[in-house]
C-alpha cells in the first residue's frame, strides 16, 4: 500500500490552463510551446514607443521576495507594467519576517490586501508549492525561485533565448556547466529541455557539485569540460557562489576556474556558433572569462530582455486560467 | 475484577499459541485457559468470537511530548492514542524539556503515567546529560527511577571517546542502550534521503553514509565495550546489512525500525508535503525492500512507532522549515496489518515483531500471554476495517495515512486485566 496522494496538477486549472506557475514538471510541451509563442508575441511590444497593454488592468501584482533579487525582481515589475497592472514590491527578508512572522501569516495578509496575484522568491524548496496549496489557492502563485529547486521563468527565457537564436530544439546539444547541485536554474532548465525536445543534455561539472538521481532527466554527465563541450551548439554557465568553496565542495576559485571556467580557448570545441548563456549575475574570471561574457556568442543580455516578454506571457497566461478557474468554481457553487 | 473473554483466537508469538479458546483473567493476571479455574466467576464477559486475541502491543519508542511541549501532546493523549491503536504498552523517549535525564523528570512522566490509566510507560532515560552528547547522564539514578534503557535520540556524540566511555560506564552496570545511527556532520542541514526524489525537488539530502558511518562507530565501540545495544530507527539497506554481519559474528545486538519506513518511500516527498517530513529520512524503495526482508528474516525483531505528534503550525511551512516526525500511534496495529495484507508476514510473525521481539529487545516484563504474567491485551476484528482519523486521540495529527482504510480494527485493549479502550 502506497498512501501518497495522486500527483494533483496542482498549477492546472480544471481547462488545463496555468492558474499557478510553480514548476515545469508536468507541463507539456504545448503548453511550453505557448509561453513561448505568447512571450515571442510581446517582444514587439518592447520594442514600441508605448509599451503597454491592458492585459491585466485592474489587477493587483504583488511582489513578495524573501531573498534578495536585482534582475528578477526588476524583470517582474516591468512585465506586470507593461500588462497594466498596479504593482507592489515587498523585500520581506528585511520586515515582517525578521519580527517573527510566519510565511503563513505574512501572504495571508497580502491576500487581505486583494491581491491577484504574487511573484515569490523564497529560500526554501517548495515555498511557492506550499503556497498555492495551503495558504491562498485562489491568489495566482508564481514562483520568482524557490531553494535549489525551480526557477520556471528563468528556465523559460533560456528556452526563448535559445528558440530565437537556433529555431528548434530538435537537433541540439545543450551543456550546462558548473554548480549543478545548488542551481534551481539547472533544474529547471533541464525540465524544459527535455520536455521541449531537445535530444542532448550534457551537465558538465565535479562531483561535489552534481547531485545524485541526475538520470532521471535523461541527461548525459561529463566531469572534463573539453569534452563536455566538444560540438554543443548551447552552453549555459551557472554562477559559482563564493560559499561553495567554504563548505569544502571545491579547493579554490583559482582550481574551479582552471577546470571549468569558460575561456575563449575551450569554446573552440564547442561549434562554431554555439551561444554562451548565463543567469547572471556573472562572476567574471571565476566561471566565465570576461572575453567570453563580452564576446559575439555571448547572448547574456539579450536573456535579460527575454526575461520581461517571458515573464509578461506567463503573468497573462496564469491571470487568465485563474480567473477561468474562478468563473468555473462560481458556476459549480450556483449550479448546486 | 475477574473477566472472562470467550471464544477468541488466541495469539501468542513467545509461546507459539495459535487456536480458539477462552481467558480468564482475575486480579490482572492471566489465571487460566480453556477452562475456568474452580469457583472462578466473572464479573465481565467478552464476547470474542471472530476476534483475535494477542498480547498488548509494545512499542520500543513513542514521544509523549510531557513535560515541555504541551501543544505537541501529552502522556494522557497519547497513550490514549496508544491504546487505540493496541499498544498497551510503550517506550518513552527522553526528548522532553527539561530532558528526561534526572530522576526527577522519570517520576514525574511515570506519575503522569498512572493517573492517566492508559498504556504502560516505561521511560527511556538519557544517555548523555541534556542529550547533548557530551558528559554521559546518571544512569544508575535513572534506572532506579524506573528508566529501561538509554538512548541519545538523533543526537550523536560528538567525540568517540565520549561515547565509548558512556558505553562502557552503561555497561558495568549491565544497562541497555538504545543507538540511533546518525553521523551529524554528513546529516547536517539534510532534509530528505539523498536520492532522485531529494535532487528533483531541491531538497538538500541526507546520504545513506550518514547511518551507515555511525553505525560502524557505535558496532566497533559496542563490541569492545560488551554493553547491551539495541538499534533503533534503521532506514538503510547497507544498515541492515551491517547489523546482520554483526548479528552473525555473534555480537547479540538487536534492531527496530519505524512502521512507516516499511510503507512509504522517498517518492512520497514529491508534491512537498511535510507530513512526509521525517528523520532520519524516508529512504529509496530498495531500502525499504531490505527493511521487510529484514524484518521478515528477524534481523530486525521489532517495528515500532516512532510516534512523533506536532501541532498544526510545526507542519504548516515550506518542507524545509517544518518539524519532523509523523503522528503514529493511533492507527498502529490496522497500519500494521497492511504488512499481513501484502503478504510481507503471516500474522503470528507481524505479532511476534510488535509483542515478544520489542519486550526482549529491552528486557520488559510485558508482551505474552502466559499464567501469572500481567493482563495485557488487544482484542481486534480482522473482518472489518478502521478508517484512519475516526477516531484520533492523539493531539497531532500529523499524519499523512488520515483519511485511509486499513485493514482490521482494535476493538478492546486491557492493560492489567482492565479494558482501559473500547471501540466506539
Amino acid at each position: 500500500m502506497l498512501p501518497t496522494d495522486a500527483k494533483r496538477p496542482l498549477q492546472l486549472n480544471d481547462n488545463g490552463q496555468l492558474r499557478h506557475f510553480l514548476s515545469l514538471d508536468g507541463l507539456p510541451c504545448t503548453l511550453l510551446t505557448e509561453i513561448l509563442d505568447t512571450a515571442d508575441s510581446f517582444l514587439e511590444v518592447g520594442s514600441r514607443a508605448v509599451k503597454k497593454v491592458p492585459l491585466l488592468r485592474g489587477k493587483t501584482v504583488c511582489n513578495v521576495f524573501f531573498e534578495n533579487s536585482t534582475r528578477t525582481r526588476t524583470t517582474f515589475e516591468l512585465a506586470a507594467q507593461r500588462l497594466s497592472a498596479d504593482v507592489i514590491t515587498l523585500n520581506v527578508s528585511t520586515s515582517s519576517a525578521s519580527k517573527g512572522e510566519t510565511l503563513f501569516d505574512t501572504l495571508r495578509n497580502l491576500e487581505a490586501m486583494a491581491a491577484d496575484m504574487f511573484v515569490v522568491r523564497h529560500a526554501e524548496s517548495g515555498a511557492a508549492h506550499f503556497m498555492a496549496e495551503f495558504v491562498c489557492p485562489d491568489v495566482a502563485i508564481i514562483n520568482g525561485g524557490d531553494g535549489r529547486h525551480a526557477h520556471p521563468t528563468q528556465g523559460m527565457l533560456d528556452m526563448l533565448t535559445i528558440r530565437r537564436h537556433k529555431g528548434d530544439f530538435k537537433n541540439l546539444s545543450v551543456a550546462i556547466v558548473g554548480d549543478i547541485l545548488h542551481s534551481r536554474v539547472a533544474r529547471s532548465d533541464m525540465l524544459a529541455l527535455k520536455t521541449l525536445g531537445c535530444p542532448d543534455i550534457r551537465v558538465i561539472g565535479p562531483k561535489t557539485l552534481l547531485p545524485a538521481g541526475l538520470e532521471q532527466y535523461g541527461v548525459r554527465v561529463f566531469h572534463n569540460l573539453e569534452e563536455g563541450l566538444r560540438d554543443v551548439d548551447v552552453i549555459v554557465t551557472l554562477r559559482l557562489q563564493r560559499e561553495r568553496m567554504q563548505s569544502g565542495l571545491l579547493p579554490s576559485q583559482g582550481e574551479f576556474y582552471r577546470l571549468y571556467g569558460l575561456t575563449s580557448e575551450r569554446l573552440k570545441v564547442a561549434k562554431p556558433d554555439a551561444l554562451v548563456m548565463h543567469p547572471g549575475p556573472i562572476n567574471r574570471g571565476i566561471e566565465i572569462e570576461s572575453a567570453v561574457a563580452d564576446g559575439k556568442q555571448s547572448v547574456i543580455l539579450n536573456q535579460v530582455t527575454y526575461g520581461i516578454a517571458v515573464r509578461m506571457a506567463v503573468l497573462s497566461m496564469t491571470m487568465s486560467g485563474q480567473n477561468a478557474q474562478r468563473q468555473l468554481n462560481q458556476e459549480t457553487r450556483e449550479l448546486n | 475484577m475477574r473477566i472472562c473473554i470467550l471464544g477468541g483466537r488466541v495469539i501468542d508469538p513467545a509461546t507459539g499459541l495459535d487456536r480458539q479458546t477462552d481467558l480468564y483473567i482475575d486480579q490482572g493476571r492471566f489465571v487460566a485457559f480453556g477452562t475456568a479455574p474452580a469457583g472462578f466467576v466473572a464479573e465481565q464477559t467478552l464476547e470474542a468470537h471472530g476476534l483475535v486475541i494477542a498480547p498488548g502491543l509494545v512499542d520500543l519508542a513513542a514521544s509523549l511530548r510531557e513535560p515541555g511541549y504541551g501543544r505537541k501532546g501529552s502522556i494522557a493523549t497519547e497513550t490514549q492514542a496508544a491504546l487505540a491503536g493496541g499498544v498497551t504498552s510503550l517506550c518513552c523517549t527522553p526528548d522532553t524539556k527539561p530532558v528526561l535525564d534526572s530522576a526527577t523528570v522519570a517520576e514525574l512522566v511515570q506519575d503522569h503515567a498512572r493517573e492517566a490509566k492508559k498504556a504502560r510507560v516505561f521511560p527511556l532515560g538519557a544517555l548523555s546529560q541534556a542529550l547533548a552528547g557530551e558528559q554521559v547522564a546518571e544512569l544508575v539514578a535513572l534506572r532506579e527511577a524506573g528508566c529501561v534503557a538509554f538512548s541519545n535520540g538523533l543526537t550523536e556524540f560528538g567525540s568517540a571517546r565520549n561515547l565509548r566511555r558512556a558505553l562502557e560506564y552503561a555497561a558495568t552496570f549491565d544497562l541497555t542502550v538504545v543507538l540511533h545511527s546518525q553521523d551529524q556532520a554528513l546529516a547536517e542541514g539534510g532534509r530528505a534521503h539523498e536520492g532522485a526524489a531529494a535532487n528533483f525537488l531541491g531538497l538538500a539530502g541526507i546520504p545513506s553514509t550518514a547511518e551507515t558511518v555511525a553505525l560502524a562507530r557505535q558496532l566497533l565501540l559496542v563490541e569492545e565495550t560488551g554493553v547491551r545495544a539495541h538499534f533503533t530507527q534503521l532506514t538503510s539497506a547497507r544498515g541492515v546489512q551491517m547489523i546482520e554481519e554483526a548479528q552473525a559474528r555473534g555480537l547479540a545486538v538487536t534492531a527496530d525500525v519505524a512502521l512507516y519506513q516499511l510503507i512509504l518511500t522517498d517518492e512520497s516527498l514529491y508534491g512537498f508535503s511535510s507530513l512526509y517530513h521525517v528523520q532520519p529520512p524516508l529512504r529509496s524503495i530498495s531500502d525499504r525492500e531490505a527493511l521487510r526482508s529484514a524484518v521478515q528474516r528477524g534481523v530486525i525483531s521489532a517495528i515500532a512507532s516512532h510516534h512523533q505528534p506536532h501541532e498544526a503550525d510545526a507542519k504548516r511551512a515550506p518542507f524545509g522549515e517544518t518539524e519532523p516526525g509523523i503522528s503514529s500511534l493511533d492507527i498502529f496495529l490496522p497500519l500494521a496489518l497492511t504488512l499481513v495484507q501484502d503478504g510481507l508476514l503471516d500474522l503470528p510473525t507481524l505479532l511476534q515483531r510488535l509483542t515478544q521481539g520489542p519486550a526482549q529487545a529491552l528486557q520488559l516484563p510485558v508482551g505474552q500471554i502466559s499464567q501469572g504474567a500481567p493482563a495485557d491485551l488487544v482484542i481486534f476484528d480482522l473482518q472489518t476495517t478502521t478508517v484512519a482519523g475516526e477516531p484520533w486521540y492523539s493531539k497531532g495529527h500529523n499524519s499523512p495515512f488520515i483519511g485511509h482504510c486499513l485493514p482490521g480494527m482494535v476493538r478492546y485493549s486491557l492493560v492489567n486485566g482492565e479494558i482501559r479502550y473500547q471501540a466506539e
